[in-house]
């Protein structure tokens, strides 16, 4: 139920935006530090994070980084949401671009989990652009096993580690 | 009954049944006990002063370093130079038998280090047979001082030849990653070194993520994978002039490089749009050619000796296992078989074998035919991962993950996987790559 509605209101978020983003896309951005100069925004604005930052962006999501099983890459209904907040938010910040880093666990021989790694990014990469996000705003790469968030060696912190992380390119 | 080890195919071909067996070692065996083997400090006719010390410490150095090569090859026990008699140059090639075999030394080496007037030294190697009391190899090297180690290795190879019947392999070198900080943040820099650790050079700096070194043949140049730039993609580093270059312009990362056995051809992986596969192209550039076109994951890729064949990996049936296929990518063979996964794959420089990382449960070193058979496995711990083989085809060193910590260490195992040690490096190590012979 609560998965149906939001997916309904990011689509018409998307619908919206879209509309938007086709009146703005020649301005440029806006200079830096108009949008979150303390008090002089909206109320909602001066309390958080700069809007389009990469706070704003965190924020305003599900998360920033889907996680996959054991040598797979495919991208189930709880990573379509996470990715879902996300297309929603570039659509609302049509000149920000993102990377998708892609990771594996320490689980892997090298070369293959940069390969791991490279499919897990473009996995999340194909999901955000099938939603209407232009794929020339993302970027992959793949860091193999090189940068592990959890530092267990135990199948919690290897769970934690096989993520496609999305950061906004400030 | 000599001493001798017996069993294997190197030992029957050497061992005669006469009472005096001629001395050898075997590299296949598990035998009996490893050969006693005396190396004294090595004398000079006339201390003089080199650009590397003095003429009478180069020959305690240098018997340091043979006795330690041939200890590390797991088959010698050697002495000395501590502990044993002082040796006079007259000496060197009259040795003191008895004195030898009353320290029960079966095997003898003697030699010397001279200054040459043009500043070169002269490092003189013997070999003898204590029981039968015989010269069985000598051999000599001139050199520049500061190259002293070679002499010692190249010693402690024609030692090692003479004894085994194999080919040498002490006088090489070692490419890897020397690694250090915590584990989610690790400072990753490209190094060299010499096969027991000496010598150690850094390339990089460590403010770039450096992966995977490969010398060329002739060791002029190294590949490496580098995150210059968040962009991950091989580089080929020209080690006397300092400069690198991209070895293929392309907005795609690139990765596991590997050089043809005549180092005019490199393999390497790329990925598009998530989809990994093989590709070669010529050292000096050009048009790459694509040599796997399947949806899974193909990388890695380690050349037959003769250059005709490329072992690799692949996941296409579902998940890593070792394939070979033609040079020009065609008729693509599974030979990897049965439980767990096989992954990077290096052919053996004698042809015979190809070594792989093995991965059920724990991830092991092993070795199979090039046709897949007799898979035997050499080691055993909890990540032991990435096989490169000495240039004889003899030992395979690869490194070795510590659970929890991520620490990571150089290591080399014989074909027996009995005499495993761990390679010194000032810090952390990981992705060794042994080149060859030295020229």
């Amino acid at each position: 139920m609560t998965k149906t509605r939001n997916t309904l209101m990011v689509a018409l978020a998307l619908i919206a935006l879209s509309a938007c983003a086709k009146k703005r896309v020649e301005l440029p951005p806006a200079p830096i530090g108009t949008q979150g100069d303390q008090g002089q925004g909206t109320p909602t604005q001066s309390s958080g994070p700069m809007a389009g930052s990469q706070e704003d962006f965190v924020a305003s999501i599900t998360a920033d980084r889907i996680f996959f099983d054991t040598d797979k890459f495919d991208v189930d209904a709880e990573d379509q949401e996470v990715l879902r907040s996300q297309a929603a938010w570039l659509a609302k910040y049509p000149n920000k671009r993102v990377t998708i880093e892609g990771h594996a666990d320490e689980r892997g021989t090298r070369d293959y989990n940069i390969a791991l790694g490279e499919r897990r990014a473009n996995s999340a990469k194909n999901f955000l652009a099938s939603l209407g996000v232009d794929a020339a705003r993302i970027s992959t790469i793949s860091y193999g096993k090189e940068r592990p968030d959890a530092l267990g060696s135990d199948e919690a912190s290897w769970a934690r580690n096989r993520r496609a992380v999305t950061l906004t390119v400030q | 009954m000599r001493r001798v080890k017996l069993a294997g195919y190197a030992a029957a071909l050497l061992l005669t049944s006469n009472a005096h067996a001629q001395l050898s070692v075997d590299v296949d065996g598990s035998i009996e006990k490893d050969l006693n083997i005396a190396v004294p400090a090595m004398p000079t006719p006339a201390d003089a002063s080199t650009a590397a010390g003095a003429t009478t410490a180069l020959g305690r150095q240098v018997a340091e370093v043979i006795a330690s090569d041939l200890r590390g090859s797991g088959l010698f026990k050697p002495a000395g130079p501590t502990g044993l008699k002082g040796v006079a140059f007259e000496e060197v090639t009259k040795p003191e038998f008895d004195h030898w075999s009353g320290k029960g030394a079966e095997a003898l080496v003697q030699g010397f280090v001279r200054a040459n007037p043009d500043g070169a030294i002269t490092v003189g190697c013997y070999l003898y047979d204590v029981a039968l009391k015989s010269e069985l190899t000598r051999a000599g090297y001139v050199i520049a001082p500061a190259d002293w180690r070679r002499a010692a290795h190249k010693c402690a190879d024609a030692i090692y030849a003479k004894l085994s019947g194999e080919s040498p392999f002490f006088d090489s070198r070692i490419a890897y990653i020397a690694e250090s900080g915590p584990k989610d943040r690790r400072v990753k820099r490209l190094a060299i070194m010499d096969s027991d650790g000496a010598n150690h050079r850094f390339i990089t700096n460590g403010q770039t993520l450096a992966l995977t070194p490969r010398f060329s043949p002739d060791y002029k140049s190294i590949l490496y994978l580098s995150y210059l730039n968040n962009r991950p993609r091989i580089f080929i580093y020209d080690i006397a002039s300092g400069r690198q270059r991209l070895v293929t312009e392309s907005a795609n990362p690139t990765f596991a490089p590997r050089f043809s056995p005549d180092g005019k051809t490199i393999l390497y992986s790329m990925a598009i749009a998530g989809n990994t596969d093989i590709y070669r192209i010529s050292a000096n550039g050009g048009t790459p050619q694509r040599l796997t076109n399947t949806p899974g994951i193909d990388t890695g890729g380690s050349y037959s000796p003769d250059g005709k064949r490329i072992v690799f990996e692949s996941d296409r049936s579902g998940g890593q296992q070792i394939y070979v296929m033609n040079a020009d990518g065609s008729d693509q063979t599974r030979i990897s078989f049965g439980g767990g996964r096989h992954a990077t794959p290096e052919w053996s420089p004698r042809g015979d074998l190809i070594a792989f990382t093995k991965i059920a449960g724990n991830f092991r070193i092993g070795v199979m035919t090039p046709s897949g058979n007799g898979e035997k496995l050499l080691t055993e711990t909890w990540q032991d991962e990435a096989p490169s083989w000495s240039p004889n085809g003899r030992v395979i060193q690869f490194f070795r993950t510590a659970k929890g910590s991520g620490k990571a260490s150089v290591w080399q195992v014989d074909l027996t996987g009995v005499n495993e040690r761990r390679i010194p490096t000032p810090i952390e190590g990981s992705d060794p790559a042994w080149g060859p012979l030295l020229p």
